[in-house]
């Protein structure tokens, strides 16, 4: 690939979808966008940018899927869905008695592994969610991804990564080669497209935020802005889960890191300054506090 | 170090279960059949047992129910590992007391994500198991 190919293109994502890579990453690229080029009946990447640059603009919307569609499996990591079961949801029960509802927001929903998972979770805690009423939004930048996810239909790879064979057997029905989950998990996610770079605060207010592995893909200042709408988003006793590898740390005040629980944050003295919130959360908020 | 009884009658494939479950540091011995599996659980009860279904002289499913009536046979975690895909078969194998169930074809990813399901293995810190994985390189 030229250098100024390699430009065009980093400068591109950058822009469409805040995509940072940095200047070594053209293995990256050719690894994704070839199989695109050949399946667009273009010779290779030059061809590509070439066409793209002439306004292909659905191109550019695939160049833009190819390179940010994440690898994702059920209960990837583990650990963030422990604390979902051990201290996400025990404390929001308690603090949600009167209300009996909770928000959930994955904000990379990607094929609809994490969404699943979650929903999967909340099934399996039974009767202490019983008249409760829980929504789980899952966003994502690619509509291919979402309508694989309202699909929830799996290979039976995907659904041998993370995933017990108990749940399997209990949530999926096998259609041939591949495993549909049931219809009744399906109803429980809704699904929405969704740029993180662009305005989110019409989708309300939530009390829990799974952000997995997407912030990893901005630069500083994008991630600082994103972590600021995201604190104007969340209930002030909410909680914000990570990807493993990524930090609120050095990056924003609205989020503080809850001890002895990796990747799980709640909203830090940071957020009072910039959220605007509303009387009786701002009430909660003292009383939690205080 | 933990043992993994490999039982399949194909001995490539007990070749390719060994190598991955090995790299995971397990010592492994194999069967190539049902039966010679239950001699093998006679001499030393493993704490792993990867067990294909059909096999010559006895099955695995038979096995599974012979190993769970032997003293210490409810100990060792059995995974199977078969071509048998069908929803009704992997019921029949859990009820029988499999802990886990791997369908064919399978890679070093499925047998570490199902030993880790199990207990067998300590999970490992994902985002670096995969060289083409974003997480990694961005």
């Amino acid at each position: 690939m030229t250098p100024p190919d390699y430009e065009y293109l980093r400068k591109l994502l950058k822009d469409h979808s805040g995509l940072d890579l940095s200047a070594d990453k053209q293995y990256l690229i050719e690894s994704r966008l070839l199989p695109l080029a050949r399946k667009s009946g273009l010779a290779g990447l030059p061809e590509l940018v070439q066409k793209m640059k002439g306004g292909s603009s659905s191109l550019v919307a695939q160049v833009v899927e190819a390179m940010t569609t994440n690898e994702t499996f059920f209960f990837r990591d583990k650990v963030p869905f422990d604390h979902f079961r051990e201290k996400i949801v025990p404390d929001l029960l308690q603090a949600r008695a009167t209300r009996k509802s909770i928000r959930i927001w994955c904000a990379a929903g990607s094929t609809g592994q994490e969404p699943y998972s979650l929903a999967m979770c909340l099934k399996e805690m039974g009767a202490v969610l019983n008249g409760w009423r829980v929504e789980i939004l899952a966003t994502d930048l690619s509509q291919e991804v979402l309508e694989k996810s309202r699909s929830g239909i799996y290979s039976q790879f995907e659904v041998q990564r993370g995933l017990p064979i108990q749940l399997l057997v209990k949530y999926f029905k096998q259609i041939g080669e591949v495993w549909q989950i049931n219809a009744d998990i399906r109803a429980m996610v809704q699904h929405r497209q969704l740029n993180l770079l662009h305005d989110f605060s019409q989708l309300g207010v939530f009390d829990v935020i799974f952000c997995r592995n997407v912030l990893i893909y901005f630069d500083q200042d994008t991630k600082t802005n994103i972590f600021g709408r995201l604190g104007r988003m969340i209930e002030p006793d909410g909680f914000l889960v990570l990807g493993a590898a990524e930090t609120v740390v050095g990056l924003t005040e609205v989020f503080k890191p809850v001890s002895d629980r990796r990747g799980l944050y709640r909203p830090g003295e940071g957020r009072a300054a910039t959220a605007k919130p509303i009387a009786a959360a701002a009430l909660r908020f003292a009383a939690a506090t205080g | 170090m933990k043992t993994c009884l490999v039982v399949d009658d194909s001995g490539v494939v007990r070749k390719v279960a060994r190598r991955i479950i090995e790299a995971m540091n397990f010592h492994v011995i194999e069967a190539e059949d049902g039966e010679k599996a239950l001699e093998a659980c006679n001499c030393a009860m493993p704490e792993a047992v990867l067990l294909d279904w059909n096999m010559p002289v006895m099955d695995g499913y038979e096995f599974l129910g012979n190993l769970r009536r032997m003293p210490g046979g409810d100990v060792p975690k059995v995974v199977f590992c078969t071509t048998e895909n069908g929803m009704d078969h992997i019921s029949r194998a859990l009820s029988a007391g499999a802990n886990e169930y791997i369908m064919k074809p399978f890679d070093r990813d499925i047998v570490a994500a199902k030993f880790e399901e199990v207990g067998l293995v300590a999970a490992p810190f994902q985002e670096t198991s995969e060289s083409d994985h974003p997480d990694q390189i961005i």
